[in-house]
């Protein structure tokens, strides 16, 4: 067996399961586990209990309203990606959704999971981030709602405390005079991109006036950067505020040479997508 | 202390296996090791590349991936569980893994029961793919003989056994009407 060994649980009440993270320090919790199992596998990761919420009751929903979408800590990447309500909703969920790993990983991963994760490789933590969503926790001291603003504290590291679950993440609905737009380079579909940015514009007639980029896997947390003031030199702003890091997948000159390239792409096709949306 | 010992009930291929095992066991690792289904292969254990897949209630997720515990409420079809009943002791091929032999979409054969249930759920969702759409199926899962041609092939070719045995019903269903 390759796991170090851990004790189990798989609670049917949220009640019981935070009861049972908060009385032990060294349990992690266990969603899809398409990212915690190879960790356990490679024994990077050596849990002294796992808490399965597999059988909560509750958790499975995708619910959308004209606020945003609403994804319960158990609902599926492939389930989020197949609802035509929220892709309504806010668009850059199911672009960027049909960039996360395989299909075969996404019937088993858990869009909210992947958010907690904190990987700054992966494309959900930075989508949240750029549209200013939040993600519900829950403990034994009661609930609160995080700010993607304040929720990535550093690689693989949220804000979360030890005892609690993230139980919702909320993305706000796209507005009506705005646009989204995703794209990321990869060395094959579906692995982890090298770099990969996401644009949000929004239009008064035809004129951008508001347009904000999120960048995953450039930096070691999903960076955000304003550019409505120099929209002459997109990239170059952004590049500013980024530091792009050298891995073993590419140097940081090629990921700053990615960037370079797919700013200007994302941010025309965003634009493209509100003018598309104002016009229909 | 001495590690728990769980008592696990897996649904697979329609029957039910009684296991005994500990919290780490990989589902993959059951399959094989506590259930006596070799057929489901581990390849990289880590998610990568495919082998290990199995259908789980009809959908395909890497059994690498996964905990025996955690599989309790599940239906699992593994690639054993793809061959038909037809009253012989070995069964008859299913489409797909008829198409495999057809094209020789085996190769050295490690791959292919990942292959086999990507493939099986695949035409499930998408009966009648383009050749793109057959690769784009095939995406997740890695084949080191390092030819996907045959592969490709087959997916095409399980797509038109699957629509002849679809005509032939419709027709014989017809011919009972007449």
């Amino acid at each position: 067996m390759k796991p170090a060994p851990f004790a189990y649980l798989r609670p049917s009440t949220l009640e019981e399961a935070l009861a049972a993270l908060a009385g032990e320090q060294g349990a992690k919790v266990l969603a899809g586990g398409q990212s915690l199992v190879p960790l356990l596998s490679m024994r990077l990761a050596a849990p002294s209990m796992l808490i399965d919420i597999n059988a909560l009751p509750d958790l499975g929903h995708v619910t959308c309203d004209e606020a945003g979408v609403r994804v319960g800590a158990l609902a599926r990447h492939a389930h989020v990606l197949a609802s035509t309500e929220a892709a309504a909703a806010q668009p850059l969920v199911a672009m960027a959704l049909a960039n996360v790993a395989h299909p075969t990983i996404r019937n088993r991963g858990t869009t909210v999971g992947s958010i907690v994760h904190a990987d700054a490789a992966a494309e959900m933590p930075m989508v949240l981030r750029l549209l200013e969503g939040s993600v519900d926790v829950a403990s034994v001291r009661g609930r609160r709602t995080i700010p993607a603003a304040e929720l990535f504290a550093g690689p693989l590291e949220s804000t979360l405390a030890h005892d609690e679950i993230a139980v919702e993440a909320f993305f706000p609905a796209l507005a009506p005079r705005a646009g989204v737009a995703f794209q990321e380079i990869s060395r094959r579909h579906g692995d982890y991109a090298l770099v990969g940015v996401a644009a949000l514009v929004e239009l008064e007639g035809d004129e951008v006036v508001r347009a904000r980029l999120g960048y995953l896997s450039v930096s070691d947390v999903p960076v955000v950067v304003d550019v409505s003031g120099s929209l002459a030199d997109p990239a170059g702003a952004a590049l500013a505020e980024l530091e792009p890091v050298d891995d073993i997948h590419a140097t940081a000159d090629y990921r700053a040479h990615l960037v370079r390239v797919l700013t200007p792409r994302v941010l025309a096709a965003a634009t493209d997508h509100a003018r598309q949306r104002m016009n229909a | 202390m001495s590690e728990q010992i769980h008592d696990v009930r897996l649904h697979v291929n329609g029957s039910v296996h009684e296991v005994r095992v500990p919290a780490r066991r990989l589902l993959s690792d059951a399959l094989r090791h506590d259930c006596g289904l070799t057929g489901t292969h581990v390849g990289c254990e880590h998610g990568v590349c495919g082998a290990c897949t199995v259908l789980v209630d009809g959908a395909p997720m890497r059994s690498c991936l996964m905990l025996a515990v955690s599989a309790v409420d599940a239906e699992i079809t593994t690639v054993e569980g793809l061959t038909e009943d037809d009253g012989t002791p070995q069964g008859r091929l299913s489409p797909v893994q008829q198409a495999f032999s057809d094209c020789h979409g085996l190769q050295c054969g490690f791959c292919t029961p990942g292959f086999l249930t990507t493939i099986t759920a695949g035409l499930e969702e998408n009966p009648d793919p383009t050749e793109d759409e057959a690769r784009e199926m095939i995406a997740g899962n890695l084949c080191r003989c390092t030819g996907y041609q045959n592969i490709v092939k087959s997916v095409l070719r399980a797509a038109e056994i699957n629509a002849e045995a679809d005509a032939k019903s419709k027709a014989d269903a017809g011919q009972e009407r007449a």
